[in-house]
């Protein structure tokens, strides 16, 4: 998966959760969370949807690593298979 | 018309999803009333047939008003009217053949309910969106089911109209800014006669909750994605276990006394991304393990948030739970929504030093606060329900899986 294509997935899966939701101008180091106002249960859901649509679980501990677009893009890069 | 929560005196009809002749169920959606906080999907609370509907969409009427009339379904013809006068009018709200009362039952079963032809379903979200959009819900094309118009559905038909003068709104109703405004006056007559009515006492209690995050952690290895499990579901659990432990604090005071409520339906304060706050209710907590909570909560909050409640959903609470971990604060001194007499408030958990067996260690904290009602209680009884919720937490093995017995 590039990073394109990681950006793309992550801005899919928060827009079920946060319609209207736009990654577009958000920086890189933001944080997801504040950002888009996602409590812990959106925030799973989230990490739900993303799943989803990667074809793999993504754990809790991992969820840690979704937290700012530049972290998840990262996380999703090196974990989808290309 | 139900009422729809402790503080709504009147509805208007949005809309009927249902026409004279059709079959309805226990649990159907029949309706869309607007209270002044939510649009609000009405339940059928009876199986039936539809003789007559007796409000007009875009019509106030008081709690109580007789909205339509059933028949009983096996009776071929129609029979005019239920058993009772069939002229029932407004004022009767006993009649329990003519109100459609929210009634919690089968799930939603709006889809087996015969597609009427028309400007068809509107989602409450799409509704308001529209509202706010200027969108002329007549020319909205719904690609959802049976020709549903859904949210995505207004926002694509403002994209491709040009902004012209504002469009009349098609259906009666709150606009954003009024619908705001109400659910302020209402938040504040509430609140208002809490403080003035109800002496408070307040308690805290910091709880250790590692052996609960270790518990959600290993649980969650194993829950499939849908299931997975917020550390705030064992919360909602633990306050539903100490609830039935210390009924002194669950029920309601009403005429200068208090009234144990049967059950532990929780109230759950969520913040809506628009400002203000709706509480519905999760009915029967304390038959529900954290798993089974989880799932109440998640499907509450979808349908509190997506603005399509449904009448069983707004249930009078028993006990109300403030969580505003997620806001980052360390605690809450919460207010009492009356007639009820207490609320349980947790704040942020976070890793601070504490003392364990002796030793300084860093464990993930939380304040668990109650506001109760010192006309019902004392604050030994409170005392008493904060360590309760403190010993669920400390033994989720047993405490979060089981039923209660």
């Amino acid at each position: 998966m590039t990073p394109d294509q990681a950006r793309a997935v992550l801005q899919e899966a928060i827009g079920h959760v946060v319609p209207g939701a736009d990654l577009g101008p958000l920086p890189d180091d933001a944080d997801l969370r504040d950002a888009f106002e996602l409590d812990s249960l959106d925030f799973v859901e989230v990490v739900e949807q993303l799943s989803g649509i990667v074809g793999f679980r993504i754990e809790d501990h991992e969820a840690e690593s979704l937290r700012t677009v530049e972290r998840a893009t990262r996380f999703l890069t090196a974990r989808a298979p290309a | 018309m139900p009422s729809l929560g402790a503080d709504m005196t009147e509805g208007t009809v949005l809309e009927w999803l249902v026409a004279p002749g059709d079959v309805v169920h226990r649990g159907d959606i029949v309706a869309v009333v607007d209270t002044t906080k939510s649009a609000v999907e009405v339940e059928c609370f009876d199986d039936g047939v539809v003789a007559s509907l007796d409000v007009d969409p875009g019509t106030k009427v008081p709690v109580g008003t007789v909205l339509a009339h059933l028949t009983d379904a096996d009776g071929g013809t129609a029979v005019a009217g239920p058993p009772a006068a069939p002229d029932t009018h407004a004022g009767d709200a006993a009649e329990p053949d003519a109100a459609a009362a929210p009634a919690p039952a089968a799930p939603p079963t709006a889809t087996r309910l015969p597609h009427r032809g028309g400007p068809g379903r509107i989602s409450p979200l799409a509704r308001r969106l529209a509202d706010e959009l200027g969108v002329d819900l007549a020319t909205v094309h719904g690609t959802g089911l049976h020709g549903v118009i859904r949210a995505e559905d207004v926002r694509a038909a403002a994209a491709s109209t040009p902004a012209t003068g504002a469009a009349s709104p098609p259906v009666a109703g709150h606009d954003a800014p009024a619908r705001a405004l109400d659910m302020r006056r209402s938040i504040a007559a509430l609140m208002t006669r809490s403080n003035t009515e109800i002496p408070h006492y307040h308690l805290a209690l910091t709880v250790d909750l590692h052996r609960t995050l270790e518990w959600v952690r290993e649980r969650n290895l194993e829950l499939s994605l849908a299931e997975r499990l917020v550390p705030a579901a064992c919360l909602l659990r633990a306050t539903a276990l100490a609830a039935r432990e210390v009924p002194e604090l669950n029920g309601h005071w009403v005429e200068d006394a208090f009234r144990p409520a049967e059950h532990v339906d929780l109230g759950l304060i969520l913040s809506l991304r628009s400002g203000g706050l709706l509480v519905p209710a999760i009915a029967g907590a304390e038959e529900l393990d954290a798993v089974a909570m989880m799932t109440r909560v998640r499907d509450l909050t979808r349908r509190a948030r997506g603005g399509r409640l449904r009448g069983s959903d707004l249930d009078p609470p028993s006990l109300t739970v403030s969580n505003l971990g997620d806001q980052g604060v360390e605690s809450v001194a919460g207010v009492i929504y009356p007639p009820q007499v207490a609320l349980v408030g947790f704040g942020a958990v976070s890793e601070r030093p504490w003392a364990v067996d002796g030793m300084l260690g860093v464990r993930p904290l939380v304040t668990v606060t109650l506001a109760a009602d010192h006309r019902a209680t004392d604050g030994a009884i409170g005392s008493r329900f904060l360590k309760a919720l403190d010993r669920a937490l400390q033994d989720p093995a047993s405490t979060m899986e089981q039923k209660e017995r």
